[in-house]
C-alpha cells in the first residue's frame, strides 16, 4: 500500500475502532443524556472514518469501498493505536481517553487543513469543529469529577493513570507518517504532541488532578498492525454481520 | 445556494424545497445544507451539490435519495455531489430557517462559535439560551447532546419545558 494510503489509513482506523467503542456504552452511561453523548461523538467519529476509508480506497488504487475496508480486513491490516482498541472500562478511564483522543485529533485535524490532499483537507475541516466539540465535553467531565466528590477525583485519577501508557504511541514518527508528511499530504505526529498536552495539562490542573507521567511500559505497533488482546474481538463483534451475511441490507 | 441556468427552471426551486427529514419545517436550503443546482436545460440533468452538517449525519442518505427521487418525478437526470469544503456552519441558515425552527420549537444556533485548536474554556459553561415557547432567557443545559447530533437538549426555568437547541456550529 502506497504511504499516501497508509497514512490515512491509520487515521481512518483510529476513528472507527474508537467508534466501535463508544458505541458501546449506549445503556451502559451514568446517566441517559451520557449515552447519547458518547453515542453521537462515536456517530462523528464513524462519519470521518467513512470520508477516510473511502480516500484510501482511492489513493491505493483499489478501489475498494469503505464497507470493504472496514469489515473485509483482517487483524493485522488495521493501523490504529492501541489507544482506542482498549475495553470499556470506567466512567474515568473513558473521559481520560476521550480527553486525550480528542485533544489529539484536534491538533491532527487544524494541522491537516493545509493538506495537499484536497480530500483529506476538507475532511479535517469538517471534523476539527466536530472533535473540539468532543474534546470541549470531555474537558467539562474532568474538571467535574476531578473538582467533585473524593470518590469521583479518586477514580478521575486513576482514569489517567491507566490511559497512560497508550499515550505515546499517538505522537510516534513512523515511517509512514514520515513519509506522507514529507510529501505535503500528513503531519508528523510528534508536532502535535506539545500542543495535546499543553491542553491537557490545563484541564488536569484546573481539575484539581495530578498529570501521571511515569510508566513501566508503553503500547506500540499499532500502526503496523500489531495490536493487542482486545483488538480481535472488536474486530469479531463489528465485523461478524457484514462477513456471515455478504450484501445484508436493512 | 446559486442557481445557474438559462432560464428560471422550477427543478431548482424543487430542489430548494426538499425538507429536512429530521425537522421537516425547514427546507434543505433554509438549513444551508443545498450549496449549488447546476441546470442543464438541453439534456434535462441537473447537478445537485449539497455539504453535511456533521460528518455522520445519518440524514444525508435520505436527502440524497430525495433529490433523486424529485428530480427522477419531474423527468431530470440528476447527480448528486457532496462537498465538505468549506465546512458548514449554523451561519449558513437562513433568517426564515432560523424562524421555523423556533415556531417549531427548537431554539435556533445563537451567535458564532469560534473553533480553534488552542481554545480552551475550562469553566463550566453557562449560556444564554431563550427559550423557543415562552421567550424567557432563564433555561439550563441538561444535555450537550441531544436526539440529533445537530441538537441540545435543555430546559426553561420560567416554563419548564424542555426543549431542543440547534447547536452553533
Amino acid at each position: 500500500m502506497p504511504a499516501a494510503a497508509a497514512y490515512v489509513l491509520g487515521l481512518a482506523d483510529d476513528a472507527l475502532v474508537y467508534a466501535q467503542r463508544l458505541g458501546e456504552w449506549i445503556s451502559r452511561g451514568p446517566q441517559i443524556e451520557e449515552d447519547m453523548a458518547l453515542a453521537n461523538v462515536g456517530l462523528d467519529l464513524l462519519g470521518q472514518a467513512r470520508a477516510l476509508l473511502t480516500r484510501v480506497g482511492e489513493l491505493d488504487g483499489t478501489d475498494r469501498s469503505e464497507d470493504d475496508l472496514a469489515y473485509f480486513r483482517d487483524e493485522r491490516e488495521f493501523r490504529n493505536v492501541h489507544l482506542v482498541e482498549q475495553e470499556r472500562a470506567g466512567f474515568g478511564f473513558e473521559m481520560a481517553r476521550l480527553l486525550w483522543f480528542s485533544s489529539y485529533q484536534c491538533e491532527l485535524y487544524a494541522a491537516l487543513r493545509a493538506s495537499s490532499d484536497a480530500v483529506l483537507a476538507g475532511v479535517a475541516e469538517k471534523a476539527l469543529k466536530e472533535v473540539d466539540y468532543h474534546r470541549d465535553h470531555a474537558t467539562q467531565w474532568v474538571l467535574r469529577l476531578g473538582d467533585g466528590t473524593p470518590e469521583s477525583h479518586e477514580r478521575m485519577q486513576q482514569g489517567l493513570v491507566e490511559v497512560l501508557p497508550y499515550l505515546a504511541e499517538l505522537f510516534d514518527d513512523d515511517p509512514t507518517s514520515v513519509a506522507a508528511a514529507e510529501s505535503g499530504l500528513g503531519v508528523l505526529p510528534s508536532s502535535l504532541h506539545d500542543s495535546a498536552v499543553a491542553h491537557v495539562t490545563r484541564v488536569v490542573a484546573e481539575a484539581t488532578l495530578e498529570l501521571p507521567t511515569e510508566t513501566k511500559w508503553r503500547s506500540r505497533g499499532g500502526r503496523d498492525g500489531v495490536h493487542s488482546r482486545p483488538m480481535g474481538y472488536l474486530l469479531a463483534e463489528m465485523q461478524h454481520l457484514a462477513r456471515s451475511h455478504p450484501g445484508a441490507q436493512w | 445556494m446559486t442557481a445557474v441556468s438559462t432560464t428560471t427552471v422550477p427543478v431548482a426551486q424543487a430542489m430548494a424545497d426538499i425538507p429536512d427529514p429530521e425537522v421537516p419545517v425547514v427546507t434543505i436550503e433554509d438549513l444551508g445544507i443545498l450549496r449549488e443546482v447546476v441546470v442543464h436545460e438541453s439534456g434535462r440533468h441537473v447537478e445537485v451539490t449539497i455539504t453535511p452538517t456533521y460528518s455522520g449525519c445519518p440524514a444525508m442518505d435520505v436527502i440524497e435519495r430525495h433529490i433523486a427521487h424529485v428530480a427522477a418525478k419531474a423527468g431530470w437526470s440528476c447527480t448528486v455531489k457532496t462537498r465538505l469544503s468549506p465546512a458548514w456552519t449554523t451561519d449558513w441558515m437562513s433568517e426564515r430557517g432560523r424562524e421555523r425552527l423556533r415556531e417549531f420549537g427548537i431554539a435556533p444556533p445563537s451567535g458564532r462559535r469560534p473553533v480553534t485548536a488552542n481554545r480552551v474554556s475550562l469553566s463550566l459553561q453557562l449560556r444564554q439560551v431563550a427559550c423557543p415557547r415562552c421567550g424567557s432567557a432563564d433555561t439550563e443545559e441538561i444535555a450537550r447532546f441531544g436526539s440529533t447530533a445537530c441538537k441540545a437538549l435543555r430546559r426553561c426555568l420560567s416554563c419548564r419545558e424542555p426543549f431542543d437547541e440547534f447547536k452553533t456550529l
